[in-house]
């Protein structure tokens, strides 16, 4: 049991599994392939926003970024806007999507810091400011992403799906700067008790600045490859993203308390969130109970997972 | 004096065993309170006083022995709700109110009984009338949000707390470190009530690390070590010296305060704040002990704060720091609390040995091996969480944390609180040390011992630096006389 409550992301992982295996009793086996790599796919758009937003959360009580959608949509629409289909400019498109990130990330901070905006509001009202702008580039127009960028998106390696192995190479940097570097001693130490952390000599500024800027950046390069694996970027493209960056966050493990993140916690709860949708579309149910039961879905594993012991 | 004999004890505990894995907190103690008694409790950091009180107010359950509460014997069934009801109150080390509530809703939280309609203005009135009585001019108002108040007022709120009486009985009140935080006149405010309550029949536990509060207070003094009681006598039968040396280690002699030469060689100070309204300007040189004194909650912490922030920055991690903090409201300035011992000490030296940024665990490792020998941490793994160790130990961590840095100057904020005296003497010798090879330490605290130790004062009240005194000048008479306006000699 202790060695259990050590890992807590054990229990998303589980729960996929059971939901995993749920769902391919009922279509008796034979979307085995299928089912595993949209699963993989869908699910690594989520851990790379989730990742972003475990990182801000790690930061303590109060601590979130709600203009995660917004970067998004506005990194995808500009940077295919840009590329307009051309080969040529994938680079250039992908450098023009992360300085979107770099510029909502320090956007963000100031609010929070030089008006004192509490996170919440200030990248709630960034996200307005962010969205405008995505509507203001893009008046409707559905770009196709260049060639290569589309297919690469869409395409595997050995049968896993591209970005998911993006999204694994995020998620193990993100790992091991949490686990061995200084700056993830340093947000775990903020999260915990930011007072102490300016009392050990830690740059708080520096560090929050740092992680919001992070989790917008890993917002754009989400909204980067989502914007060209669905064939063009719309404009309600990063909606689902904001309920789910956080739920794959707290379902991994992380606490919402700040100081204790769980990098392997978000892929477990990335994919059982994917699974859960797709195993109730396999029994046929319609939206509303859809929506429904994931909402009690995500309350039970929670209540299970909860068992995890509190430290004050 | 009291006849112990005729009435039943308040509280008997009788062959009482716990552990905490290996650790022995209590190795067979037996233990009584007679009403109308102060007990004083003394010993080392972990000698197992804590984990006693926790015991007679039915926080922990023993593995071994029997209380008898009142003479009634509940070996099995003694709990918290049967501790209050039988009016065991107690003030811990840690202060425990909620910094969210005002001072009458935590009385509130204390007295179950305080309900109805009117139950505010009867607890504004009760607590109040208690503070009124212990703390003579308080300066505390019922309706103040507990998080606005010093560390010191808080203490006594909850002190007053503890004492006051809605309907249930107060038969005996355990303050453990009650005087952590509280300047000398408060103390001795404190020690007077005491006395007066005693008198009236009721018994309290009074445990502190400064001896001489024990011997003015208690009429009995209990000495424990390692988990056992090692002397049970009159306090009229002890000294501290006899004290100190029943507790286990020996009491160090007085050193010699230094004439700093370094002042004296036209040198410029290392720390230095612009006066302002100050009647002295503040500056520390290098190799000094500089004391900053007054009464408690006087902006002695607030410029220790400001002195730290003003050396090290918010945004970027300094290659050369400038600066270490002790923190003395450790809870709030000092702890990670879901982190290890090892993590909390070597949080601020980490970024010295960083390479391209990652942490290097081999040396953070040997550090702390390091420090937990010089500074004798009290726990056999430096992986345990760090609030498995006693309030005590953890202090220690955070000096190590402050004195492995490589900063010049070390701002320490009240670090004696809750610390027993064996460590003090170490640490003092430390300091002395470090001092000598020419580090400068800025050093605030309650305690006139550790005042005059320094080899030049600072005198706070209202915020503002009243006073310097330096060498033969820093007296006990001289502090308390600028501290409370009259002109310092």
């Amino acid at each position: 049991m202790t060695a259990l409550s050590r890992m807590p992301w054990i229990w998303s992982f589980l729960a996929a599994g059971i939901v995993w295996v749920i769902t391919l009793m009922f279509t008796g086996g034979a979307s085995i392939v299928g089912l595993t790599q949209a699963t993989l796919t869908f699910a690594a758009f989520s851990v790379i926003v989730g990742t972003g937003q475990m990182f801000v959360i790690t930061l303590g009580p109060g601590n979130i970024d709600l203009s995660i959608p917004a970067t998004m949509t506005l990194a995808g629409t500009v940077a295919l806007k840009l590329m307009g289909g051309d080969s040529g400019l994938i680079v250039p498109g992908f450098l023009v999507a992360i300085a979107i990130g770099l510029g909502v990330g320090v956007a963000n901070y100031a609010l929070i810091k030089l008006l004192r905006i509490p996170p919440i509001i200030a990248t709630l009202a960034m996200s307005f400011i962010i969205q405008s702008a995505a509507i203001w580039s893009n008046r409707g127009l559905r770009i196709r992403p260049p060639e290569i960028l589309g297919d690469f998106a869409i395409g595997s390696v050995l049968g896993v799906p591209n970005v998911a192995i993006l999204a694994l190479v995020v998620t193990v940097l993100a790992y091991v700067a949490l686990e061995k570097s200084l700056y993830g001693r340093w947000i775990l130490a903020i999260g915990q008790n930011i007072r102490a952390a300016r009392m050990a000599g830690i740059p708080v500024d520096g560090v929050r600045c740092g992680t919001y800027v992070l989790c917008a950046v890993l917002a754009s390069l989400g909204g980067y490859f989502l914007a060209s694996f669905s064939g063009g970027a719309a404009l309600n493209m990063g909606a689902e993203y904001l309920l789910m960056s956080i739920a794959v966050v707290v379902i991994g493990g992380t606490s919402v308390a700040g100081g204790d993140s769980n990098v392997p916690g978000i892929w477990g709860a990335s994919l059982f969130m994917f699974l859960v949708v797709s195993m109730l579309n396999t029994y046929g149910f319609d939206a509303g109970f859809r929506m429904i039961m994931t909402g009690l879905i995500i309350i039970g594993v929670i209540v299970t997972a909860g068992g995890r012991t509190v430290r004050f | 004096m009291n006849d112990e004999s005729q009435l039943p004890a308040v509280i008997a505990v009788d062959g009482a065993r716990k552990s905490f894995g290996a650790v022995k907190a209590l190795d067979g103690v037996d233990f009584t309170v007679a009403p109308g008694q102060c007990i004083g409790l003394v010993g080392h950091n972990g000698a197992g006083k804590s984990t006693l009180v926790n015991v007679i107010n039915g926080g922990i359950t023993l593995d071994q022995g029997t209380i008898a509460l009142a003479g009634q014997n509940h070996s099995s069934g003694h709990s918290i709700a049967r501790a209050r009801s039988g009016g065991i109150r107690c003030v811990f080390q840690e202060l425990s109110l909620c910094p969210n509530l005002t001072v009458l809703e935590n009385v509130r939280i204390a007295h179950r009984t305080l309900t109805g309609f009117g139950w505010r203005t009867r607890a504004a009135k009760l607590i109040s009338a208690q503070l009124d009585t212990i703390f003579p001019g308080h300066g505390i108002s019922a309706g103040s949000v507990v998080g606005d108040l010093s560390i010191a007022q808080r203490q006594m709120v909850e002190i007053a707390t503890a004492f006051s009486r809605d309907s249930d009985p107060v038969a005996l009140v355990i303050l453990d470190e009650p005087t952590s935080s509280l300047d000398a006149s408060r103390a001795h405010q404190l020690i007077e009530y005491v006395k007066t309550f005693t008198a009236e029949g009721g018994a309290v536990i009074f445990i502190s690390h400064i001896l001489g509060e024990i011997l003015e207070a208690a009429h009995r003094v209990i000495v424990m070590r390692d988990g056992k009681v090692v002397g049970d006598r009159p306090a009229s039968e002890f000294t501290v010296p006899g004290l100190v040396q029943a507790m286990g280690s020996v009491a160090a002699k007085r050193q010699a305060r230094r004439e700093t030469d370094a002042r004296a060689s036209g040198e410029a100070p290392v720390v230095a704040r612009p006066q302002h309204t100050d009647a002295v300007a503040f500056r520390a040189f290098r190799g000094e002990l500089v004391g900053l004194a007054g009464l408690s909650g006087h902006g002695q912490t607030e410029t220790l704060v400001d002195l730290y922030k003003s050396l090290s920055s918010d945004w970027r991690a300094a290659r050369d720091p400038k600066a270490a903090f002790v923190a003395g409201d450790r809870l709030i300035d000092g702890i990670f609390p879901i982190w290890s011992i090892l993590r909390n000490m070597s949080i601020t030296v980490l970024a010295d040995w960083s390479r391209r940024g990652f942490v290097d665990v081999a040396r953070e490792i040997g550090f702390g091996g390091d420090w937990k020998q010089r500074i004798g941490i009290r726990s056999d793994d430096l992986e345990n969480p760090i609030l498995s160790l006693s309030g005590g130990n953890q202090q220690k961590a955070l000096f190590a944390r402050a004195l492995g840095s490589r900063a010049e100057v070390v701002l320490m904020d009240d670090p004696m609180r809750g610390v027993d005296i064996g460590t003090k003497q170490d640490v003092y010798a430390m300091l002395r040390q470090e001092a000598d090879k020419g580090r400068t330490f800025v050093w605030y605290s309650t305690e006139m011992d550790e005042v005059s130790v320094c080899d030049r004062v600072y005198v706070f009240r209202d915020g503002r630096i009243v006073a310097e005194l330096a060498g033969d000048a820093v007296s006990e008479d001289a502090i308390l006389a600028a501290s409370f306006g009259e002109r310092a000699a």
